[in-house]
């Protein structure tokens, strides 16, 4: 018997009951598609998460003073409840070999009005010019606060675009005045949006230089938070490592248990995969049951085709057929069953993934990966659940094949 | 050549035991036309399937061609089945979903013929057993009942077989059709060819050269038919 006989009487025998092949195959192509789909939406969510906490600066770690406490997340930081970070603290990171920014950051919200009267209430940053570099902020029109500002205490403001918009509109902007905490301010610059990911919105933020937050604005001499760009991603560890013994050295505190906590993005981002991960497993696995439920199917139907087909069975070996023969008839009916269910199941998952990114829910990505699996999946399940009938089949003796009524 | 001798074959269901065959012993050249008569419960049943390789006897031995077939294995028994015997039977003959040439190839596809051969060799078959063209490519529920039989007579034939083995091939048909599948029996007969047929009928026994009586499981009766009805 050739491929090609094969495929013939595979193809005659499953064409001869349509409704009920494709009522069988139903269930594996509702199995491969739910699977294909459920994993291209965790992928597409996995990729966005990824791509806005990049864009947020890479390299990044992020030191915050207080204590992150273990099991409870990095929400509870009581970030700024605690002002153990100081200024010189930035000079001694400045000085751990790999590092390739510091900037130091002291945050506080303000009620700011605009000279049009408009007033809205937003976080201002106090920082300095590395602070544009490390964050991967680009500048919409103006230019961003210098050094020089920062030493003169200048009063001057860059301003996120939700913010810009609140206060002014589409007005020109740059050379305006507003009052941040009733003191005057001049808008030096416009930045360009970054959208809201992860914890704080980047848009709807004034940047103002260190000295002038700390000195005029808030009146403290502490920092909220010191973002340190690593030049090398290799060297993240490395420099995180350095950085807890230098400051705690520096603070006088045992580094086992600093008064600081030093956060990578690649934590967040990490925290984040898992969490995705998870949940993709668990819709996938949702979604294999179909898959499982579907082989059944495939395992009831082909039972049934035995059984109808007791006569064929017997004509066939009367004339010839090995058991082998007939073994492999009916297995490749039931890999057929399920090939082609799992071509029409992986086209419908990609499908239903392209609708969903075409609605702008999720920007979802089908993975070669997951086509594959599909397919070794349907395959499998075609040889799984066909083994049993097709096997039922070839033991059948011609006589009482022959005989049966 | 077919030579059983002794051949006995018992069932066993549970603790009973039913010997449909109780020792038969005989001989049958190439070329003869032979039917094999007896009524239900005589064994003949029982006989075809030992004949046809489709079963082996209990105990006796069964050479075909000088080849000891009454110690095979399951696929060498569907090997002699596939090189040297040609079945028809009283119904179900052919697949109803495959056309009348791809049933008369089917013998060849288990063979191993190539492709490009099948079809050639089907179709001489085909004109052997006396079915016309026009029918080749028609499905069997499209045939009258001797058209279905004149395609199974073909499917025996198309691999050469040494013996052509029919299990009540006319048992299905009214009288006229039956003469005529008959009478293309006596057709492959002059064609030097084994037939052996199986019948409770005297009226088409009597249409082959040789009637075998079996009764109770015993070879009752073994005699040449001179007056062989000829059609």
């Amino acid at each position: 018997m050739t491929a090609g006989d094969i495929l013939q009487e595979t193809y005659s025998a499953l064409s001869a009951n349509k409704v009920r092949t494709g009522l069988t195959m139903l269930g594996i192509i509702i199995g491969i598609s739910s699977v294909i789909a459920m994993i291209s939406i965790g992928k597409g969510a996995q990729n966005s998460i990824q791509s806005s906490i990049e864009s947020l600066g890479s390299n990044l770690l992020t030191i915050v003073p207080g204590v992150i406490q273990p099991g409870r997340g990095i929400v509870s930081s009581g970030r700024g409840s605690a002002q153990s970070l100081e200024n010189d603290d930035v000079e001694a990171l400045r000085s751990i070999e790999g590092v390739a920014y510091v900037s130091p950051e002291l945050n506080r919200r303000f009620q700011i009005v605009a000279s049009s009267g408009n007033n809205t209430n937003s976080t201002v940053i106090g920082t300095t010019p590395e602070y544009q570099t490390i964050r991967n902020m680009a500048l919409l029109e103006g230019s961003f606060f210098t050094e020089a500002q920062v030493r003169s205490l200048g009063r001057v403001a860059v301003l996120g675009p939700t913010v810009a918009e609140d206060l002014f509109g589409e007005a020109d902007r740059i050379g305006k005045t507003i009052r941040i905490n009733k003191m005057n301010f001049r808008v030096i610059g416009i930045l360009e949006s970054k959208g809201s990911g992860g914890f704080a919105n980047p848009d709807d933020t004034i940047y103002v230089p260190l000295g002038t937050m700390q000195k005029i604005l808030a009146g403290v001499d502490y920092l909220s938070t010191i973002a340190v760009s690593v030049g090398d991603k290799d060297l993240m560890t490395q420099v995180k490592e350095e950085a807890i013994s230098i400051l705690s050295a520096k603070h006088r505190v045992d580094f086992e248990n600093p008064d600081f906590s030093i956060v990578s993005q690649a934590d967040i981002l990490g925290a984040l995969t898992q969490i995705i991960d998870t949940f993709t497993i668990f819709l996938a696995s949702i979604a294999s049951i179909s898959l499982l439920v579907g082989g059944i199917g495939i395992m009831n139907m082909m039972l049934t085709t035995v059984t109808e087909r007791t006569r064929e069975i017997g004509l066939r070996k009367a004339i010839g057929a090995k058991k082998r023969d007939i073994n492999l008839q009916f297995l490749s009916e039931a890999v057929a069953l399920t090939c082609a269910g799992g071509v029409i199941g992986v086209l419908l998952g990609w499908g239903i993934s392209y609708g969903i990114t075409s609605l702008g829910i999720v920007q979802t990505k089908v993975s070669l990966s997951s086509v594959l699996l599909a397919f070794g999946v349907s395959a499998t399940i075609g040889i799984v659940f066909g083994y049993y009938p097709a096997g039922r089949a070839s033991k059948l003796s011609p006589i009482e094949a022959l005989r049966y009524e | 050549m077919i030579e059983i001798q002794d051949v006995q074959k018992t069932y066993k269901t549970g603790d009973v035991e039913f010997q449909a065959l109780r020792g038969v012993s005989f001989t049958i050249q190439d070329g003869e036309f032979v039917a094999i008569m007896g009524p239900s419960g005589s064994g003949k049943s029982t006989l075809m399937h030992i004949l046809g390789a489709l079963d082996t006897p209990t105990s006796g031995t069964y050479y075909l061609d000088g080849k000891d077939v009454g110690a095979l294995s399951d696929d060498e028994l569907a090997e002699i089945r596939k090189n040297n015997i040609g079945f028809i039977f009283q119904s179900f003959n052919l697949l109803p979903r495959a056309t009348v040439l791809r049933n008369v190839m089917l013998p060849l596809v288990y063979a191993d013929v190539p492709p490009e051969e099948r079809k050639e060799r089907a179709e001489i078959a085909l004109k052997a057993a006396g079915l016309d063209e026009e029918h080749f490519f028609h499905r069997s529920n499209q045939l009258s009942g001797g058209q279905v039989q004149r395609v199974a007579i073909a499917r025996a034939l198309v691999n050469n077989p040494t013996l052509i083995l029919a299990d009540e091939p006319t048992g299905n048909l009214d009288t006229k059709t039956g003469e005529i599948v008959l009478g293309t029996f006596q057709k492959l007969h002059r064609e030097k060819r084994t037939i052996i047929l199986i019948t409770h009928e005297r009226e088409v026994a009597e249409h082959a050269e040789r009637i075998i009586f079996l009764r109770d499981g015993l070879l009752e009766e073994d005699r040449k038919h001179h007056k062989q009805k000829i059609i």
